[in-house]
């Protein structure tokens, strides 16, 4: 078995990822005098780990189950809201809650943050059953805007249901609960089961759905079964990563959880290659870094005398243009439906270099 | 309810379903044709009416002149669209022209942000249009685009029908529509027909666009992203592909939107969840709409 062969080598990098994610966390200063990495810095690992999971969890249905869903947003904001008012203290309630007092069991109820983040998923989930049995009946673009439209009816009864969310007021003062080990531990987590989950007989069942319905039903799956098992997974980690992402920004609001969050989730698994888990990983690490370096562009700078005005609303300029293009001239995306693996790399990297040195023969 | 507060809202109800008919069915003749939900369309209505925006702002030109100009520009932005985002992909996966269609979208709307910037204009009225025009009849005031907007609709849905009936160029989109293959191999230029009917669906969004800014006079760039998803579901609901279908449904769509609000105050925040509502039940009852014909799967 694979586990015997590598498990030291295992056990090596999961020591190494544990030090660093310590270091990074600022756990060592206590410890051994070494500072944490810089808040900043820190803020956009945990996003980068935030949105790695609600693009993992968006692929699970759109690129290897081929059902598309536009309603990640919805599940999100069911996740969000669920945390935040079962973390929440009652004090800060009361606070937050000054237009319509909160309704009496939440009022009082207080949790820990990791049975909140689990329930945060499980009422996603389950929501997300209530939408996939009438919406799963449907194929294609008719799916995706019956998903989106569900997503925005959760946010308007979200909006207009103030004695259980305060509506449009929005909730503030959210523990903030969340740091490295959350967030990277959720993404690895959710990473993990995904890649159980595809390479098992229900990831077969989910990709040949995908790659043709009729054939996988007349092979004898259960079209549905398999298709609302995806929808719920999927929807369960968007409620999680609504739940970190709630945990970590400490205020959220319905405005927050329209079809724009959805977008920005469905360009990190498109750009990363629909059917691919590390594609998705590597393309949320890296949009939601750009998404900050590139914040650069809508700050207005001086140089001296010179004033170069910053443009707001560039960056997703920048990202649909981007997506258009990939869509347009590579709609596979950085990886396709192929996965990253050390073999893989030792390949392309052994490709490499017989080019090079092929070409290094025909010009000498 | 009084019987003069009725009319009012039947009134504002005629006018904002003329409006969805009109936005409605650009979506249905792309859908027809491409079987692609071309979320861009909504997007549309804001170009035109910035459009008109700047050129009685900034360039001073006269009202006929700026209308005709929004209606070539946008017409053209259409065509544009369909040739860069979507006939590249004409023989992708539909979702994958879906997405470029979201992404289209999305890249309208911020390009509108950085050029327009962010804050609402509040769009110039002709004399015929202000506050001042409204007529009082019978206890009930209504405002002059009220009877202008359902007849510029009716008008130029006869003008469209008068195209896709009796025209070769019609002929040629129902071909098309129809069975593009097939059209293609009889001889009709597929992509020029595509074109064709971009042109025609965002001139009609465009009408829809200017007159959606008279009727709501506070335009920015994300004005246009509700009114399209509604207008698609109106589509949808009239019975997709089918011109009159959408008309209807765009009517009833709007006429069903302001009577719910006017008759049940509770629960106008919810006023925007209900079309999404009508599209589920839409999809799940009678997926082909209410004029749609039924379309057996090919294998």
């Amino acid at each position: 078995m694979q586990l015997s062969r590598y498990w030291k080598r295992d056990i090596v990098i999961l020591l190494v990822a544990a030090f660093v994610v310590a270091w990074a966390n600022g756990d060592l200063e206590g410890l051994l005098g070494i500072p944490g990495w810089q808040s900043y810095t820190v803020r956009i690992i945990n996003m980068c780990a935030i949105n790695t999971v609600l693009a993992l969890s968006l692929n699970l249905v759109n690129g290897f189950t081929g059902q598309f869903s536009l309603g990640h947003a919805g599940f999100m904001a069911l996740g969000a809201y669920t945390t935040a008012l079962l973390t929440m203290s009652a004090a800060a309630k009361d606070r937050v809650f000054f237009m319509t007092p909160l309704v009496e069991p939440l009022r009082k109820l207080t949790l820990p943050f990791l049975p909140s983040l689990i329930l945060a998923g499980l009422v996603a989930g389950v929501f997300s059953l209530v939408v996939g049995v009438p919406a799963l009946r449907l194929r294609g673009d008719y799916l995706g805007i019956a998903t989106l439209g569900f997503a925005e009816i959760i946010r308007l009864v979200i909006q207009n249901a103030r004695s259980v969310t305060n509506g449009a007021l929005g909730l503030k003062g959210i523990p903030p609960v969340v740091n490295l080990w959350w967030t990277l531990g959720a993404a690895v987590l959710c990473y993990l089961m995904l890649k159980n989950l595809i390479s098992s007989s229900y990831g077969r069942a989910f990709k040949s759905i995908r790659e043709n319905e009729i054939a996988a039903q007349a092979m004898g799956i259960d079209l549905f079964k398999h298709k609302l098992l995806a929808f719920f997974i999927s929807s369960f980690w968007a409620g999680v990563g609504g739940g970190l992402l709630a945990s970590l920004l400490t205020t959220i609001d319905p405005v927050q959880f329209k079809f724009p969050l959805t977008f920005q989730v469905l360009l990190m698994v498109v750009l990363g290659g629909m059917g691919s888990l590390s594609g998705s990983v590597i393309s949320a690490t890296i949009v939601t870094y750009l998404m900050e370096f590139l914040r650069v562009v809508e700050e207005t700078h001086y140089l001296g005398s010179i004033t170069i005005p910053g443009v707001p609303g560039l960056r997703m300029v920048i990202f649909s243009l981007t997506l258009v293009l990939v869509v347009v001239w590579y709609p596979k995306g950085l990886m396709g439906d192929r996965e990253l693996s050390a073999e893989g790399l030792k390949q392309l990297l052994a490709r490499f270099r017989k080019a090079i040195r092929l070409k290094g023969e025909s010009s000498s | 309810m009084q019987l003069s507060m009725f009319f009012q809202h039947l009134a504002n109800a005629v006018s904002l379903g003329s409006l969805y008919a009109l936005v409605a069915i650009g979506y249905t003749m792309v859908y027809g044709i491409l079987r692609l939900i071309n979320f861009a369309h909504g997007d549309l209505l804001m170009v035109a009416a910035y459009i008109v925006y700047y050129g009685r702002g900034m360039f001073h030109l006269p009202w006929p002149v700026s209308i005709v100009l929004a209606v070539a520009l946008t017409s053209g932005t259409g065509i544009i669209v369909e040739r860069a985002a979507y006939r590249p992909l004409r023989n992708s996966p539909r979702t994958t022209i879906l997405i470029s269609a979201i992404g289209v979208s999305f890249l309208v709307e911020n390009l509108g942000l950085v050029v327009f910037g962010g804050r609402p204009q509040s769009f110039p009225l002709p004399a015929m249009f202000d506050s001042g025009s409204a007529k009082e009849i019978a206890g009930v005031r209504v405002e002059n685009i009220t009877f202008v907007i359902p007849a510029v609709t009716l008008l130029l849905l006869l003008a469209l029908l008068h195209i896709v009936h009796r025209t070769k160029v019609g002929m040629a989109m129902r071909a098309v529509a129809r069975d593009f293959d097939t059209a293609g191999l009889m001889g009709i230029d597929v992509n020029r027909i595509i074109a064709v009917t971009f042109a025609i669906g965002s001139a009609l969004a465009a009408v829809g666009g200017i007159m959606w800014a008279m009727k709501f006079p506070q335009i920015n760039p994300l004005m246009g992203m509700m009114p399209g998803m509604k207008c698609f579901i109106a589509a949808v609901f009239g019975g997709i592909g089918n011109i009159l279908g959408a008309v209807i449904g765009g009517f009833l769509l709007g006429v069903a939107e302001i009577m719910i609000v006017a008759f049940l105050p509770s629960i106008s925040g919810y006023r925007d969840a209900f079309a999404f509502v009508i599209l589920i039940g839409t999809l799940l009852l009678r997926p082909t709409g209410l004029l749609g014909e039924k379309v057996a799967e090919k294998v």
